[in-house]
C-alpha cells in the first residue's frame, strides 16, 4: 500500500474514532480505556514480525521481549474490561 | 515503493480486525450491548495475531508461543486480582506497557528494516519509514516514562505533590524540540546513535512532562497517556503498513484525546494549564482568610439522619473517591436498599472527576451492585435537587462546593458542581472539620442552614445509619 492510501485509512479512522468514542456513555469511561488499552496492543503485530525474523538476533530478542510486554496487555486489558462489564446491572423488575 | 508482499487475503483480514475494534468500542455505548463488544475486539486480536503468524514464517513458534503465555498468564491473572479501587494504576501501568512495546519494536525494526520490509537489500532505510520509526519510537518512550510516574503517583509510591523544577518549561521545549530535530536528522543519518539519543531525550521528556501535574490532574493525565499509546500503535502502523494498527492507533488516539477534554472541561482547566502542572501545590488562603474564621455549624448523628431520610420522598446520594478510600460501597449500597424498602426514592449523582480516572465511580457502584439505572451524571440530575429532600454527601467536597459558582478568586471557580444547596437537607459525611478537600479549599456546604455534619469514618457512619434504619 502506497503511503497515500494509508494516510487515508488513518484519517478516516480518526473520524470514526471521533464519533463511536462520543457515543460511549460515560458510566463505561473507565471500561472504555481498559479495552482501548487491551487493543492498542495490537502493536503485538510488529512484535511477531520481529520475534519471528530471522537476520538479526537482538531484534529478534527485542521483538520476543515486545510480545511479552503486549500479551500482559492483552490478556489483562480484555479480561479486566469482561470483569468490569460483567458488574454492570440493570435494577431488578419487582 | 515496493513493500513486504502481504498476501491480499491477509490484508482483508488486517481491516476485518479494524473492523471489529471499532465495534468494541461501539458496544460500549450502552451497558447492554458492552459484553458483546468486549467479544468482538478479542476476536479482532485473535484475527491479527493469527494473521501475522501465518504471513511470517513460524520458525520461531516455540518461543512467541512461550512470549505469549508469559505475558498472557501475567495480565490474566493481574486482570483477576486487582482491587477496583486500584484500577487508575493498573490501567497507567498497561499504558506504560503497550509504550514500551512500541519501543522495542521500533528499535527491532532499526536493527532488522529488511524484515519489516522498510529497507532495500543494502540496509538503508526507506526515508518516510525513518520519521515513522522515529515518532513512533519517541511516542512510545514518553508514554512509557510518563506512565510509569503517573501509575507512582497514583499507587502511592511517590507524592501526589507536583515537583517543580526551576526553568522547567524551558528544559521541557528544548527537549521537545531536541526530539523533533533529530527525528530530522534521522532522515539523512541513519547512524544508531541517532535512534539512541530520540530514544532517551524521550524517556526523559516523559518523566519531565508528568513530575510536575498534582495528583488531582491525574484523571486528565491518564487520558492522555491513554491518546498517547493509541498515536504510537499508529505511527508503528504506518511504519508496518498494516491497517489494523493504523485505525486502532487512531481509534484509541481520539478516545484519549476526547476523555481528557471532558476531564478538563469537568474541572473547568484548559488543556495546557494542567500540562503545565503545579495544581494542588501550596493550598493558598483564599478569600482572603476567611476560612480562619470560626464559623457555626451543626452536628448531626446517625439516627437523626436515619430518621430523616426514612421520612424523605427523594434521596440523591453524591459519593467521592473518599467514600471508596473508606470502602463504603457496599454499605451505601445497603443504605440504599434499606431505603428503597422504606418507599424512599433513591439516586446516585456523579461527577465526572469523581474517582480517578473517568467513570471510576461508576465501576465502583457497579461493583457494589448499584443497578446502573439508579446511577446520573452530573448534568442529568443537576436539576432535581430543587425537589431533593436530602443530598447525602459522602466522600466527595469540591464537587459539591459553591465557591466554584461564586468566589472568582477559588481555585476551582468555574468547575461545574452539583446544586446541593437547593435540597432541603443536606448531609454531608466527613471525618472531621479541619480536613479539606483535593483542590484545599473550604466548602460554604458545611455552615448552611439545612446541613447536618456527619463526623465519623463513612464507613462506620453508614453502618450506624443502617442499623438506625433496620429497625
Amino acid at each position: 500500500m502506497d503511503f497515500i492510501s494509508i494516510l487515508s485509512v488513518f484519517v478516516m479512522a480518526c473520524f470514526v474514532g471521533y464519533y463511536v468514542v462520543w457515543s460511549v456513555t460515560p458510566a463505561l469511561h473507565t471500561p472504555l480505556m481498559a479495552v482501548t488499552n487491551a487493543i492498542s496492543s495490537v502493536i503485538v503485530v510488529g512484535a511477531l514480525v520481529a520475534g519471528a525474523a530471522e537476520g538479526s538476533v537482538v531484534s529478534k530478542w527485542l521483538g520476543l521481549a515486545a510480545v511479552v510486554l503486549a500479551s500482559v496487555n492483552i490478556f489483562g486489558g480484555f479480561a479486566v474490561t469482561e470483569r468490569m462489564l460483567a458488574m454492570y446491572k440493570k435494577k431488578e423488575k419487582k | 515503493m515496493e513493500h513486504v508482499t502481504t498476501p491480499p487475503w491477509a490484508m482483508l483480514a488486517y481491516l476485518a480486525a479494524g473492523v471489529l475494534f471499532i465495534m468494541a468500542l461501539r458496544g460500549l455505548s450502552s451497558p447492554a450491548t458492552s459484553r458483546a463488544g468486549n467479544r468482538y475486539g478479542m476476536i479482532g486480536m485473535t484475527i491479527a495475531m493469527v494473521t501475522t503468524l501465518l504471513t511470517h514464517g513460524v520458525a520461531s513458534l516455540p518461543e512467541i508461543a512461550g512470549a505469549i503465555a508469559i505475558g498472557g498468564g501475567l495480565g490474566f491473572v493481574t486482570a483477576r486480582k486487582i482491587k477496583m479501587t486500584d484500577m487508575p494504576q493498573l490501567v497507567a501501568a498497561f499504558h506504560s506497557l503497550v509504550g514500551m512495546a512500541a519501543v522495542l519494536v521500533g528499535l527491532a525494526a532499526y536493527l532488522n528494516p529488511i524484515a519489516f520490509g522498510i529497507a532495500g537489500p543494502d540496509g538503508v532505510i526507506e526515508v518516510q519509514s525513518r520519521i515513522e520509526m522515529g515518532l513512533g519510537i519517541a511516542i512510545g518512550a514518553i508514554t512509557f516514562s510518563g506512565s510509569v510516574i503517573a501509575f507512582l503517583k497514583l499507587n502511592g509510591n511517590m507524592s501526589g505533590s507536583p515537583i517543580m523544577l526551576p526553568g522547567r518549561h524551558a528544559i521541557n521545549l528544548g527537549t521537545l524540540l531536541g526530539i523533533i530535530g533529530l527525528v530530522g536528522y534521522f532522515t539523512v543519518d541513519q547512524s544508531p546513535w541517532v535512534i539512541a539519543v530520540i530514544t532517551a531525550l524521550s524517556f526523559a521528556i516523559g518523566f519531565l512532562l508528568i513530575i510536575p501535574i498534582g495528583g488531582a490532574d491525574m484523571p486528565v493525565v491518564v487520558s492522555m497517556l491513554n491518546s498517547y499509546s493509541g498515536w504510537a500503535a499508529a505511527a508503528m502502523g504506518f511504519t508496518l503498513h498494516n491497517t489494523a494498527m493504523i485505525i486502532t492507533g487512531a481509534l484509541v488516539g481520539s478516545s484519549g484525546a476526547i476523555l481528557s477534554y471532558i476531564m478538563c472541561k469537568a474541572m473547568n482547566r484548559s488543556f495546557i494549564s494542567v500540562i503545565a502542572g503545579g495544581f494542588g501545590a501550596a493550598p493558598e488562603a483564599s478569600s482572603g482568610g476567611a476560612a480562619k474564621v470560626q464559623r457555626p455549624w451543626k452536628r448531626g448523628a446517625a439516627e437523626d439522619a436515619a430518621y430523616l431520610m426514612k421520612e424523605a420522598e427523594n434521596v440523591i446520594i453524591i459519593p467521592g473517591y473518599g467514600m471508596a478510600v473508606a470502602q463504603a460501597q457496599h454499605v451505601l449500597r445497603e443504605m440504599g436498599d434499606l431505603l428503597k424498602k422504606a418507599g424512599v426514592n433513591v439516586k446516585y449523582a456523579i461527577h465526572p472527576v469523581a474517582g480517578r480516572m473517568p467513570g471510576h465511580m461508576n465501576v465502583l457502584l457497579a461493583e457494589a451492585n448499584v443497578p446502573y439505572d439508579e446511577v446520573f451524571e452530573l448534568e442529568d440530575i443537576n436539576g432535581e435537587f430543587a425537589q431533593a429532600d436530602v443530598a447525602f454527601i459522602i466522600g466527595a467536597n469540591d464537587v459539591v462546593n459553591p465557591a466554584a459558582k461564586t468566589d472568582k478568586s477559588s481555585p476551582i471557580y468555574g468547575m461545574p458542581v452539583f446544586d446541593v444547596d437547593k435540597a432541603k437537607t443536606v448531609m454531608f459525611i466527613k471525618r472531621s472539620m479541619g480536613g479539606v478537600g483535593y483542590a484545599g479549599v473550604d466548602n460554604d456546604v458545611f455552615y448552611m442552614d439545612q446541613t447536618m455534619m456527619l463526623l465519623a469514618d463513612a464507613k462506620k457512619m453508614v453502618e450506624d445509619i443502617n442499623k438506625a434504619l433496620a429497625h
